[in-house]
């Protein structure tokens, strides 16, 4: 221990051998470099499932293509769908959680650094059980499987009589196995949040990203025990010869749907709540503005956590539920607009009347505005079970939830690359590479998602491999398909940004945003231990408190 | 870096402790997974087309009064340590790990007769929720054993003292998780399923 805070400060001069930086980072327990290996991780399966996802649209871009075998093209979309949920968001979010979090509220580190290494090492595991079911198994003969179930995997698909093989058991094993991780990394950042707060630091002044992560993890706790349960039922039945999810011997398919939405709705809202968190900590700083009703935002988004847990059979409208059952989901589902609609007024109200600064992570906060609210309409319409039993299965709910996922959460975690990367990595990301990444993306996000509903409404189903010529479907589906092109690229260019600021970009300094939050009063990148000395804060806004020692927060709160 | 409050004095605060909050959110994790195999069980009662029913069922009353007497021993066993009275506290600990056993030796024995009516686990849908509920609490069961026993031999070499009574309760805590879901489980088994 003594050793290395000796030997940090002078690696630039004296580099140690490649192998022991690389046992460093492999044996790590400090919360920043878990953080960094969990966005690391998330950034190669991104890319991973952005090619999949390219894939896909090349098959789509016209009628009767065959571009793709059917089977091959159900693997890439249940390949796409898993990859992007628990092996790029959910990493994505933990990994920032981890970095930030323990900043954020003075620590020096996770309440279980080792745990919280294990977590890690728990999703990498299960991203690499996921591929491996394209070479393990059957695969070694050199008939290559992949999971072929669909993202949610129904049942009796699921059953050994329509997978044989170990396909679906290798997906299984990995959203166990990741799933583990997900509830050990919740466990330590609720711990972290509870216990390890630095003096002064009372729930009511922990910044809103910190909010949002307990949010998050407290959701992840009660989301992902239902489907390590359903997952652990499935073995069960494929393995042991349980009847669960058999219908041949009394077994209900419909359970697992429940299950699975238990699981699966909660879910989205584990990956958008962080998201809020991001847009919660950038708005302010760029509208140099402090955010607008702090404790409504944080009321609202334990509202929202709430209600998610109770909306989940909304999936599930065109199973045929009871009226009651139907009334139930319907307005509850819809209930959710409200907190989520307080949050963007009070977005908005923080930007009103502030000196808006339109750097890169600013423009993507505000994307993401105008594109949840239109999300968040799309899922209004969705809510309404009449309108759903029309468009369920549809390309309407698939343009739907990407809006959500790429509109709302991936634009979010663009913005948090572009304003914490000069913490982490002590530079500056490019402001011009920045701008033509975001509008490259917006220009292809809009084109692929908002081009999508159309093929939906005029009755296009998801998952089908392709369709036939004179439904009017080519044109929107050649449109979606040059959209994700475009966004490729401009991911393209964000990969080229990251690295070349890593090696070349411009010195950063502690506090480039000139911004408020605990993490910008230490060094960038931080140092191992965090704070030399153990900050004490009396607001919401320290590092206001300390640049304008005549005008403190603290008089007002 | 200096103090961000100036020279203002901060009123020291409490926080909870770390394995305690951890523990208890471990618990509402594992909760949520027994909800869910609770679920499928009731939901599944009666509704098997073939084989032995809930009428087999027989019972333990005997292994779970020990299962619950257990909490109170630990209960004890902690009290005793909290107060650094070694001696007691290996004594209701070996008792508390004892009672433990018995329990899980119960849970075979039950199952030993079960097979020979014929229920196994891909007997009928009866068979999947009954081996599945009681299995996954018998898990836990087991889970705990090793811990308690760790702690125990740890004891019986006189490296438990009472700096170490925070991290015994923060066990004791997951060992009453257990006995609690038991009596769920208990009381969805073989109170309103029979």
């Amino acid at each position: 221990m003594t050793t290395q805070s000796e030997t940090w400060p002078t690696t630039e001069s004296a580099r140690r051998p490649w192998v022991d930086e690389l046992q460093q980072w492999l044996t790590t327990v400090d919360h920043k470099r878990i953080g960094i290996l969990y966005v690391l991780f998330a950034l190669i399966f991104l890319v991973v499932g952005g090619i999949e996802a390219s894939l896909i649209r090349i098959q789509l871009i016209r009628a009767n293509s065959d571009f793709l075998a059917p089977q091959t093209f159900n693997q890439l979309f249940t390949l796409h769908g898993t990859t992007m949920i628990f092996f790029v968001a959910m990493p994505l979010m933990f990994g920032f959680a981890n970095y930030l979090v323990p900043l954020m509220i003075g620590a020096r580190d996770m309440a279980f650094p080792r745990l919280n290494a294990f977590s890690l090492w728990l999703t990498v595991s299960g991203g690499f059980l996921l591929y491996y079911s394209l070479v393990g198994g059957y695969g070694l003969y050199g008939a290559g499987s992949a999971p072929d179930v669909g993202w949610f995997a129904y049942a009796p698909l699921t059953s050994k009589t329509f997978s044989p093989g170990h396909s679906t058991d290798y997906w299984t094993l990995s959203l166990l196995v990741s799933g583990f991780g997900s509830i050990a990394t919740a466990i330590n950042i609720i711990t972290t949040v509870f216990s390890l707060r630095c003096p002064g630091m009372t729930l009511g002044r922990m910044p809103l990203f910190v909010w949002l992560a307990l949010a998050m993890a407290i959701l992840a706790i009660l989301a992902i025990g239902p489907l390590t349960a359903a997952q652990a039922m499935l073995m069960i039945d494929r393995y042991l010869g349980g009847h669960f999810f058999d219908t041949q011997a009394g077994g209900s398919a419909v359970l697992w749907m429940h299950f699975f939405w238990v699981f699966g709705h909660p879910e989205v809202y584990v990956l958008v709540i962080p998201a809020f968190g991001f847009a919660s900590e950038i708005i302010p700083v760029f509208s140099r503005k402090a955010i607008f009703g702090y404790p409504v935002m944080v009321a609202a988004t334990l509202a929202i956590a709430f209600v998610s847990v109770s909306v989940w059979a909304h999936h599930m409208f065109t199973v045929g539920m009871t009226p009651a059952g139907n009334t139930f989901f319907v307005l509850s589902t819809m209930a959710i607009a409200v907190p989520t609609g307080i949050k963007i007024f009070n977005w908005l109200a923080t930007m009103w009347g502030g000196r808006i600064e339109f750097r890169t992570p600013m423009l993507f906060c505000v994307a993401f505005l105008f594109q949840f609210l239109l999300a968040g309409l799309t899922g209004v319409m969705l809510a309404a079970a009449p309108f759903n039993w029309q468009l369920s299965g549809s390309y309407f709910v698939v343009a739907h939830f990407h809006y959500v996922i790429v509109g709302a959460i991936l634009f979010c975690a663009f913005a948090a690359f572009y304003y914490w990367y000069p913490k982490v990595t002590g530079r500056m990301l490019s402001e011009t590479l920045g701008k033509l990444h975001f509008w490259l993306f917006v220009l292809g996000f809009h084109l692929t998602f908002d081009t999508m509903h159309v093929p939906g409404l005029l009755g296009m189903p998801r998952r089908i491999y392709t369709y036939e010529g004179g439904r009017g479907w080519e044109g929107w589906n050649a449109v979606v398909t040059v959209g994700a092109v475009i966004q490729a690229v401009a991911i393209g260019i964000f990969v080229i940004n990251l690295v070349r600021a890593a090696l070349k970009g411009p010195k950063a300094g502690n506090d480039p945003w000139d911004a408020w939050t605990l993490e910008w009063s230490t060094t960038s990148p931080p140092p191992e231990y965090n704070f030399a000395t153990l900050p004490v804060v009396r607001s919401r806004r320290p590092l206001w408190d300390q640049k304008h020692p005549e005008d403190p927060d603290w008089k007002y709160e | 870096m200096t103090h961000l409050a100036g020279t203002l004095e901060i009123e020291p605060t409490t926080l909870p402790s770390k394995g305690k909050v951890g523990m208890l959110t471990l618990i509402a994790a594992e909760s949520a997974i027994f909800v869910i195999f609770v679920i499928a069980y009731l939901f599944y009662l009666g509704k098997s087309l073939s084989g032995p029913t809930t009428a087999i069922l027989r019972p333990p009353i005997f292994f779970t009064i020990c299962l619950l007497s257990s909490s109170f021993t630990i209960h004890l066993a902690v009290a005793a340590l909290r107060r650094g009275r070694r001696t007691p506290f290996i004594g209701w600990w070996v008792l508390t790990f004892t009672l433990g056993a018995l329990f899980l030796i119960g849970t075979g024995l039950e199952w030993k007769h079960l097979i020979g009516e014929g229920l196994t686990i891909s007997a009928n849908l009866f068979g999947t929720t009954y081996y599945s509920l009681v299995g996954l609490h018998a898990l836990h069961v087991l889970v705990g054993l090793l811990l308690l026993g760790g702690v125990m031999v740890f004891a019986l070499f006189r490296r438990v003292g009472q700096a170490e009574a925070e991290k015994v309760d923060v066990l004791s805590l997951y060992w009453h998780f257990v006995d609690a879901v038991w009596v769920v489980v208990f009381t969805v088994v073989y109170v309103v399923g029979r």
